[in-house]
């Protein structure tokens, strides 16, 4: 067996990144939960937003500092295994980084030092408001790097120099054609992903009857975003599926496992994707649906692969399948949200122990939903890292043996291992010690400092 | 006309990746001095850099970043993996005494292969690394030279005297004599470290003799030894005295001057003795996109760090105490 450095250099770069993803997919929506919760407690002075807030904050600190590690290790892979699209792209891609870095990272980590461990150093005006800066950091990240990655998806606003990109217009840069949508779906997602995290952890602890009144008050406060969410997410992701076929009809094709243009467009449920004979094998189709959802008439045309050369084609399985993993769920969450709506309206939500039983498996739904979108966008990208424009296989750095990216992606690989387990473990130590009855005047335990500082004692007043 | 930017970056970019060297540097310090302080004091260790250590390693997203890009896989992949072990090892503080054990450990393995890593970062830099058009095309082993394993280790010890300077300003008691006793062999063999690269690099390097030696050169750039040798005997005076803030400020002082001797002997080189910043710098349009965000968001970070630095102010006290 030949070691491809391209080939593996993929594998490492999608190893870390979906590791790395399920951290912001929770702290982004956390982020903002705790400033909800931070406001609520400083308007209404009510202990229960406070234990609340506090038990998600120490979550929020070890996910966090996981994202940062984690993250740090990203950004290299640039220099280390993509030097070609690094050094090709650089001139327009790495300000947007540097952005990221600038408004976002400075932000989210000084203010959490101060979310964390500042309850009874700063005016309690001021601790809400680190709150606030943090989601907002995190915000700011997604913006930042959704649009850097849009960019690879639908190029803009540059001009090809030798083979380099220069940039022209940075508004279309920044805001290229695939990014609005980009943004909203990932966001939305990392809302949704977050709600059913908490309402998972809510319904938990409620089964266990502990801090009875936080957990139902968990529970309802993510229900509530969540029927709201997730039909706007579905709107949301039909409206991104259709700037994908103006811009990336190729992509479209794969997720749906079109390797024929088609009019009118079956939509193709199921089946084993042949990218060999360029067919759909066993497939299970709903005929004109396709079109319908598409694009939005009953007979309209999809183009199908074979209209790309062979060597422009992206491998389809892996979208075909990651796509309907991602719908699937999306369906699956509607039907959890509306059937606890319901319960609610009903007023029997605390008595139905199936829903209660049902919430923490529901849990993990949200991250599941999220790598498989990225899959699909990203395995639907390929061959190119820039779309239509630069071949993933003219990327990796020329220096880079496969021997040499074996090596790395092993390391990768048991670091990871170690690191995501113990983390979710210890956050799993959290969760059971559960939202812990505090007073106000006491500092929020960070699961950091076993002490505050001197200055403690002179501001405490103010809390 | 093109306003030419590259000095006005190149001087940011120094000012960032000096913030970097400074203030995660004495975080790792404090890492690393961590493994050799008395057990029960360890958690007020831990304790002085808790708030604000995400941030200090978040510069080096944006100081370092550009200067490791260029080096070799295997090498950046190590220094990576001790600072994920440092950074995980922080964040995880279990309550289960064998894990806890082995935090501690990782913490200190951690800060301390990180800084050994930067140190040879920095040797190698000095030295020059081989490059073929825009790749580095040095082979993963390049990098074990003499003179890259004597600054990987004298930057262990440098940023050892910032992490007992920072010590000695968050602590008391014994604590605070343990860190000044630390703080004056870190000293000593900073000194030594920089005599023997002083010596060393116009010795292995003509280009680098000629700017320091000729005159009239030699008369405007001799201050930066004799401020240099100032500034190391006021320090020692702080590490005896019992002065809190002077001897971080004097370890500061000592960074930037050795930072202002290696600009002195690599300008305007960006790839030592390859490429100019000029010929590295990217385009004109892209310099003024982020320049103009950058001067405005860079006091503003400037101002929320100090105001997050300034609400940790004081000395730390532990629930255990230090006897």
């Amino acid at each position: 067996m030949t070691l491809d450095a391209v080939f593996l250099s993929r594998l490492q770069w999608a190893w870390v990144i979906v590791w790395h993803i399920l951290l912001p997919a929770f702290t982004v929506g956390l982020a903002s939960y705790i400033a909800v919760l931070e406001g609520l407690y400083f308007f209404t002075g009510r202990e229960m937003w406070f234990r609340i807030s506090g038990f998600w904050t120490k979550i929020f600190a070890v996910s966090f500092g996981m994202g940062v590690v984690s993250g740090i290790i990203m950004p290299f892979q640039f220099g280390t295994n993509w030097s070609r699209f690094t050094d090709a792209t650089a001139d327009v891609l790495s300000p947007m980084m540097a952005y990221e870095g600038l408004m976002a990272f400075f932000l989210e980590s000084t203010f959490l030092g101060v979310l964390l461990f500042g309850r009874r150093l700063v005016p309690a005006w001021a601790h809400f408001f680190a709150g606030l800066m943090v989601a907002f950091g995190t915000l700011l990240s997604s913006f930042w790097i959704l649009s850097t990655n849009s960019w690879m998806q639908t190029p803009a606003g540059y001009k090809l120099v030798d083979g380099r990109f220069e940039p022209v217009d940075w508004l279309a840069i920044v805001f290229n054609p695939s990014f609005p949508y980009r943004l909203l779906h990932n966001v939305t997602a990392f809302y949704i992903t977050t709600a059913f995290v908490v309402m998972g952890v809510g319904a938990w602890l409620l089964r266990r009857d502990r801090a009875v009144e936080d957990s139902r008050m968990m529970i309802r406060m993510a229900l509530n975003l969540l029927i709201i969410l997730i039909p706007l997410q579905i709107v949301i992701g039909d409206l991104h599926g259709l700037n994908t076929l103006e811009h990336q009809p190729a992509k479209i094709a794969a997720m749906e496992g079109l390797y024929d243009t088609a009019q009118p467009m079956p939509l193709t449920l199921f089946g084993i994707p042949d990218d060999e004979a360029a067919t759909m094998r066993y497939p299970i189709e709903i005929p004109n649906l396709g079109s319908l959802i598409l694009t939005h008439s009953w007979d309209g045309a999809v183009k199908g692969l074979k209209e790309w050369p062979a060597n422009e084609r992206a491998p389809v399985a892996l979208p075909f399948f990651s796509f309907r993993i991602m719908v699937g769920i999306g369906f699956v969450m509607l039907f959890i949200a509306v059937a606890g709506q319901i319960l609610q309206l009903r007023g029997r939500l605390w008595d139905s122990i199936w829903f209660l039983r049902l919430c923490p498996w529901a849990a993990p739904l949200g991250f599941i939903a999220v790598i498989a979108g990225w899959v699909v966008t990203e395995v639907g990208r390929q061959p190119w890292t820039v779309y239509g424009l630069m071949r993933t296989a003219d990327s990796v750095s020329p220096s880079l043996t496969g021997a040499d990216v074996a090596l790395s992606l092993a390391f990768y690989i048991v670091v990871y291992l170690i690191m995501f387990p113990t983390g979710i473990a210890f956050m799993a130590g959290l969760v059971r010690r559960g939202p812990q009855p505090q007073a106000a005047s006491e500092r929020v335990e960070s699961g950091l400092p076993s002490g505050p500082f001197k200055g403690a004692t002179r501001t405490a007043s103010d809390s | 006309m093109a306003l030419d930017l590259v000095p006005v970056w190149t001087t940011l970019l120094a000012l960032a990746v000096f913030h970097y060297v400074v203030f995660d540097g004495f975080d790792l310090g404090v890492g690393i001095l961590h493994g050799f302080v008395p057990e029960n004091a360890r958690a007020i260790v831990m304790n002085s850099v808790a708030p604000i250590w995400n941030g200090n390693a978040t510069w080096l997203v944006f100081g370092g970043l550009g200067l490791l890009a260029a080096f070799p896989l295997a090498f950046v992949l190590i220094m990576l993996l001790a600072l994920v072990f440092r950074g995980v090892a922080f964040e995880f503080r279990f309550r289960n005494p064998e894990l806890r054990r082995f935090c501690v450990r990782a913490f200190f393995y951690g800060s301390a292969i990180a800084t050994f890593a930067q140190g040879v970062v920095l040797g190698t830099f000095i030295q020059g690394f081989k490059v073929d058009g825009r790749h580095f095309t040095g082979t993963s082993f390049d990098w074990v030279t003499p003179f890259a394993l004597l600054t990987g280790i004298a930057l262990m010890f440098g940023y050892s005297l910032l992490g007992a300077s920072w010590l000695i300003l968050k602590t008391e008691g014994d604590l605070q004599r343990w860190a000044r006793r630390a703080g004056r062999v870190c000293l000593i063999a900073v000194l030594v470290a920089i005599v023997a690269v002083s010596i060393w690099t116009p010795i292995s390097n003509a280009e680098i003799a000629r700017r320091w030696f000729t005159w009239p050169d030699i008369a405007f750039l001799a201050p930066v030894p004799i401020i240099t040798a100032l500034i190391a005997a006021g320090e020692w005076y702080a590490l005896t005295r019992q002065q809190e803030l002077t001897p971080f400020l004097g370890a500061v002082g000592l960074f930037s001057m050795s930072f202002i001797g290696i600009a002195i002997s690599l300008w305007p080189m960006i790839v030592p003795f390859h490429y100019t910043l000029w010929q590295a710098a990217s385009s004109a349009s892209t310099q003024a996109f982020l320049l103009i965000g950058t001067l405005f968001l860079l006091p503003v970070i400037l101002m929320y760090t100090a105001w997050s630095y300034w609400v940790f102010r004081g000395k730390v006290h532990g629930e255990v105490g230090y006897h």
